[in-house]
């Protein structure tokens, strides 16, 4: 069983999903985890599949390149990372400038925290920023929140990080 | 409300709690005959595996593998608990009135390794019959424990957490702490 990494992007049309993941079913590929979006009318999909070889899966594919730009890769096993700690959200939001998520996310680097899922949007000269953190237990929120708040005053830009708590029903 | 589980008269076995993809949880529960012997030892079944369950809130008859309008809910202790009714099971629950939604994450014994963002109304009146019993009763809650109620009528009816998120982008792997 090989892992492969799988990306597509190409301008937006219905039935791009169909059509990829088609042609990965009938090369016998597995999907597993993956995230699929539309960014300013790009589709972009990425996958992670379990199935045959990569030449196979690139022989399988083949046919949807032109206005989809392919890539498949051959990836390690799984390899579940295991949590730091809490996990929070992020949200920022501004005027967009070059630099806001460079900065933002270099001070949550600096603090050891992991992002787990980030997206941004930029809609009119508003961007908006939102990611889930991983935060090490021994990182002071406080702390954390004065230099955020700090790169974001720089930045002219608003960030707020809250608790991401999950309700075990 | 005036009922405890020691009103079953029975005490509950542990059963095993089954997870998704089982297919009795994405079969709605039969309504119940609350007094039917059998129901009783079922609540007391469900009461019994939720105590021992560490965390656990709420558990529905769907969850041990049973196809039943039945569940028992506990949410006593719990941080986020404003009003609470202590220890309840109810058969045959139906959500009368639910207002004010908000959203927030939620996990579930039967889908142990995911996590989702749920909107669900924070004040609700649901009502359900105990087991034992044949009138129905009415609950009046709100915050953690209307959420918790809902999830269950949930179960029963064959929907988990996974059925209501909030947007393709609301299910998230369970974090692993070592």
């Amino acid at each position: 069983m090989t892992h492969l990494a799988v990306t597509v992007i190409g301008p937006d049309r219905p039935g791009i999903i169909a059509d990829v993941t088609r042609a990965l079913a009938g090369a016998g590929v597995n999907l597993e985890d993956s995230t699929m979006t539309l960014l300013r009318g790009h589709f972009a999909m990425m996958l992670i599949c379990s199935g045959p070889s990569l030449d196979e899966v690139d022989r399988a594919i083949a046919p949807l390149g032109g206005e989809l730009v392919v890539t498949v890769r051959e990836v390690g096993p799984d390899q579940p990372a295991a949590a730091l700690g809490p996990s929070y959200l992020l949200s920022v939001h501004g005027a967009d400038r070059p630099g806001i998520v460079s900065a933002i996310t270099t001070v949550v680097a600096a603090a050891g925290g992991n992002i787990t899922d980030l997206s941004t949007r930029l809609s009119g000269s508003l961007y908006v920023l939102t990611a889930e953190v991983d935060l090490p237990r021994t990182v002071d929120i406080d702390d954390l929140r004065t230099a955020l708040d700090a790169t974001a005053d720089h930045l002219g830009v608003d960030a707020t990080l809250h608790p991401a708590e999950t309700d075990e029903l | 409300m005036d009922w405890s589980p020691a009103d079953l008269g029975i005490p509950g076995t542990v059963l095993q709690v089954v997870r998704a993809p089982h297919p009795v949880l994405a079969t709605g529960g039969a309504e119940v005959d609350p007094a039917d012997p059998a129901v009783i030892e079922l609540a007391a079944d469900l009461v019994a595996t939720m105590r021992v369950s560490p965390g656990c809130v709420g558990l529905a008859a769907p969850q041990v593998g049973v196809a039943a309008d039945v569940f028992a809910l506990d949410v006593t202790g719990h941080p986020k608990t404003r009003t609470g009714h202590g220890t309840l099971v109810l058969c045959n629950a139906r959500v009368l009135e639910a207002t004010r939604k908000e959203k927030a994450r939620e996990g579930c014994m039967s889908v142990p390794d995911l996590t989702g963002d749920v909107k669900r109304a924070t004040r609700i009146v649901v009502s359900g019959v105990l087991p034992g019993t044949t009138e129905a009763v009415t609950v009046e809650t709100d915050g953690f424990e209307a959420r918790a109620l809902q999830h269950e009528i949930d179960h029963c009816a064959g929907l988990l957490f996974l059925d209501r998120v909030a947007g393709a982008h609301a299910v998230f792997p369970r974090k692993v702490y070592l």
